[in-house]
């Protein structure tokens, strides 16, 4: 740390004779809270939270330097409770041209989808899992992408300081664009991308039954191709033997797939994924669990909802353990001045995703040996166990140059006893869900804007299942450039228990100037699982205030 | 007491810079062609648009330009490039939307952030607007109607008409 700073110093202070860039940001975000026993909402002893960050970029010609400054002063509801003090949360000096780019220190980084290795930052999750060693990218030709990362992976940040996970991960990644490459390829109408990845992590065996692996590889290829109006993409890993605690210290192989066919025209947009994945929670600590030290990344294959009651009572979360998954879009736009297009065109979007366990067999499987490998799988195929189901389609229509309206409709299914999402449901939650959104510009400045949205959950056994019903209504006035009010209310009209059929109204109040943005909440929050990019938290329900800044720089 | 010796460093350079530069990144656009943000290799004003297929609001306001560009770009040869800050979970699905809606905008992917970051943003939407020097000279955080005004505002100021 010493050497860090010093040597970070010494080079900003030599470069200060000239002129270097500087760009960074900073969030901070206070609650204040009260007592509300009938939602379960907690007063904190404290009364008051509040976290902030501050990242500072600079860049001089080649040399580069950044650090972000963190404090939880406590940390606010919902962040891991291990999150606490002020100090320095992230920071790198490194150089770059056109040949090299070495980084020291902290970094983030991705190989290929992510299904090996991704280092990766959400502050909205309070997930970070960022290196903290050296990476070395070189480009040695046009279109030729090499990649080296060696660290210790940040775990968690305690009284001010990183706190890095127990194992070392290892990793290098190759790509090469042939069209970039090769000048004959120029212009050839197959675009292709190849690229091939092997990661690695070393975690000292401190077992007392097993002989459990020390080094755990992961390795495998992926192509892209675009032709004509087609894309596709595919990657294939394979992990090996990792006993841990997320698969009861099984010795199997474990392997992640994924694949995209799209076609594309003007004016419509058609997807079809595949997704299958089998033991690969890959951790540099083999004791961790919840969203800790994960080297790889599964993302979810679904859309990411954004209306209030779709996105947050019922999301999916991939199951590193093992899942099939599928999913189909299409995107279409009418054609202005034809019959179904009107004047002002008209969108129209259906989207099927769905999620089964796999298969395991067990037919060559003894369990009785000392091998601990306790069934086989294959790839893509799966059993008849449905984890996840959503269909949806959602129509886009500009009536006039002031109005527009966009009719939405989701069919949710979604595995409780897997995917656990309520304490109050057991089996299959089956949700119907409609949005009414409209829009209305009343002149240059000034729009308003409505959601109407309506939840039922399909009775299970003649019972109401989970907490029934909902419905939810927002409303929201803007002023351009810089004013913004809203009010939401959810209403959990349907709950089998009548005492808590209750309402959590909130009103929103924001001001933005250019790069600078304050917002005001006021009100209840219902506990749920808050999810970014198939990745999730639980939120504690919560009643009070909420104060939010962030200015770009 | 390092952290602070540390900050002032910085602070005390924030005093010589002036303009600041968009950030120089290696992105890839929809059939894997790289492209260095500040490389970008356009002659007028550029705008660039952080967005995701998630986001309301961004969305809102590229289909909103996608109504003008054609217009904008006539009297301004202003380009729009919108950067989707979309991950692995939905990446895929950033072709599809571009062309469901028929854009026209060079489309770039930072699925992990790499950009982002080192443009300060902090959430989306988030718009840039450089001058062809590649000097940011506006900038807008979020998305109301009405907005799209006065960035065609700038851009109007930055091409001197």
């Amino acid at each position: 740390m010493k050497y860090l700073c010093s040597l970070l110093g010494f080079i900003i202070s030599v470069s200060a004779h000239s002129q270097g860039e500087l760009t960074g940001n900073i969030e901070s975000t206070f609650q204040y809270l009260n007592e509300d026993t009938l939602i379960g909402a907690n007063q904190p002893a404290q009364k008051g939270l509040i976290n902030s960050y501050m990242n500072v970029f600079y860049t001089q010609g080649k040399f580069k330097a950044g650090m972000r400054l963190e404090s939880y002063l406590p940390r606010i509801q919902g962040y891991p409770n291990r999150f606490d003090g002020t100090g320095l949360g992230m920071r790198y000096i490194g150089y770059s041209d056109e040949f090299v780019d070495v980084t020291l220190g902290s970094f983030y980084e991705q190989f290929g989808t992510g299904l090996s290795f991704r280092a990766y930052e959400d502050r909205a999750l309070g997930y970070d899992n960022l290196m903290d060693g050296v990476r070395l990218i070189v480009r040695p030709k046009k279109g030729i992408l090499l990649k080296g990362v060696y660290g210790y992976q940040r775990l968690s940040f305690q009284q001010g300081k990183i706190i890095h996970g127990d194992g070392i991960v290892r990793g290098v990644d190759g790509e090469v664009n042939l069209n970039e490459t090769f000048s004959k390829l120029e212009n050839f109408p197959l675009s292709t991308v190849i690229g091939a990845s092997f990661v690695s992590k070393y975690q000292a065996d401190n077992d007392a039954d097993l002989i459990l692996p020390e080094n755990v590889g992961a390795y495998g290829g992926r192509i892209k191709l675009g032709y004509k109006n087609f894309i596709f993409d595919a990657e294939y890993i394979q992990k090996e033997q990792d006993p841990s605690n997320d698969n009861g210290k099984i010795y199997n192989f474990g392997h992640a797939a994924i694949f995209n066919l799209g076609y594309n025209q003007k004016g419509l947009g058609i997807l079809l994924s595949g997704k299958s994945v089998d033991n690969m929670s890959f951790r540099s600590d083999r004791t961790k669990d919840l969203q800790d030290v994960f080297i790889n990344y599964l993302p979810a294959l679904n859309k990411t909802h954004t209306y209030n009651l779709v996105a947050t009572l019922y999301p999916y979360a991939t199951q590193p353990l093992g899942e099939v998954a599928y999913q189909a879009e299409v995107l279409y736009t009418f054609k202005k001045g034809t019959f179904l297009g009107g004047k002002y065109g008209t969108s129209i979007n259906a989207n099927f995703s769905t999620t089964y366990r796999p298969k395991q067999f067990l037919d060559n499987i003894n369990l009785l040996d000392s091998s601990r490998v306790v069934y086989e799988s294959r790839p893509f195929v799966m059993s008849d166990s449905l984890y996840w189901r959503d269909i949806n389609v959602n129509l886009t229509k500009k009536i006039n140059k002031k109005l527009s309206l966009i009719f939405s409709y989701f069919n949710i299914n979604i595995n409780n006893d897997v995917a656990k999402i309520s304490n109050d449901a057991s089996g299959i939650i089956r949700a119907h869900i409609g949005v009414i959104e409209g829009s209305y510009k009343i002149n240059k400045k000034h729009a308003i804007r409505s959601e109407l949205q309506g939840l039922i959950v399909e009775p299970k056994n003649g019972q109401p299942n989970d907490k029934g019903d909902w419905a939810t209504i927002l409303v929201e006035y803007t002023v351009s450039p810089h004013w913004s009010f809203g009010f939401m209310d959810q209403y959990n009209y349907g709950n089998p228990k009548e005492e808590l059929r209750v309402h959590y109204p909130i009103v929103t109040f924001g001001y933005v100037k250019d790069a600078t943005r304050f917002m005001i909440y006021y009100g209840r929050q219902r506990a749920g699982l808050f999810c970014v990019g198939g990745v999730c938290r639980f939120v504690p329900a919560s009643n009070g205030l909420t104060l939010s800044f962030t200015q770009s720089f | 007491m390092k952290i602070i010796y540390f900050a002032s460093f910085f602070l005390l350079l924030t005093t010589y810079s002036n303009a600041q530069k968009v950030a120089a990144v290696k992105l890839k656009d929809l059939k894997g062609k790289t492209y260095n943000t500040a490389e970008l290799g356009f002659e007028g004003p550029v705008v660039i648009s952080f967005w995701a297929t998630w986001c309301s609001p961004c969305k809102k306001e590229l289909n909103t330009i996608h109504e003008l560009y054609e217009d904008w770009q006539t009297e301004t040869g202003v380009k729009l490039v919108a950067v989707s800050i979309d991950d692995e979970k939905t990446k895929s699905q950033v072709p599809t939307y571009v062309n469901g809606k028929a854009w026209e905008y060079l489309v770039l992917l930072d699925p992990n952030g790499d950009f982002k970051r080192a443009m300060g943003v902090n959430n989306v939407p988030h718009t840039f607007l450089l001058d062809k020097d590649g000097n940011i000279v506006y900038t807008h955080n979020n998305y109301a109607p009405g907005d799209e005004e006065k960035l065609y505002q700038e851009i109007k100021k930055l091409s001197g008409k």
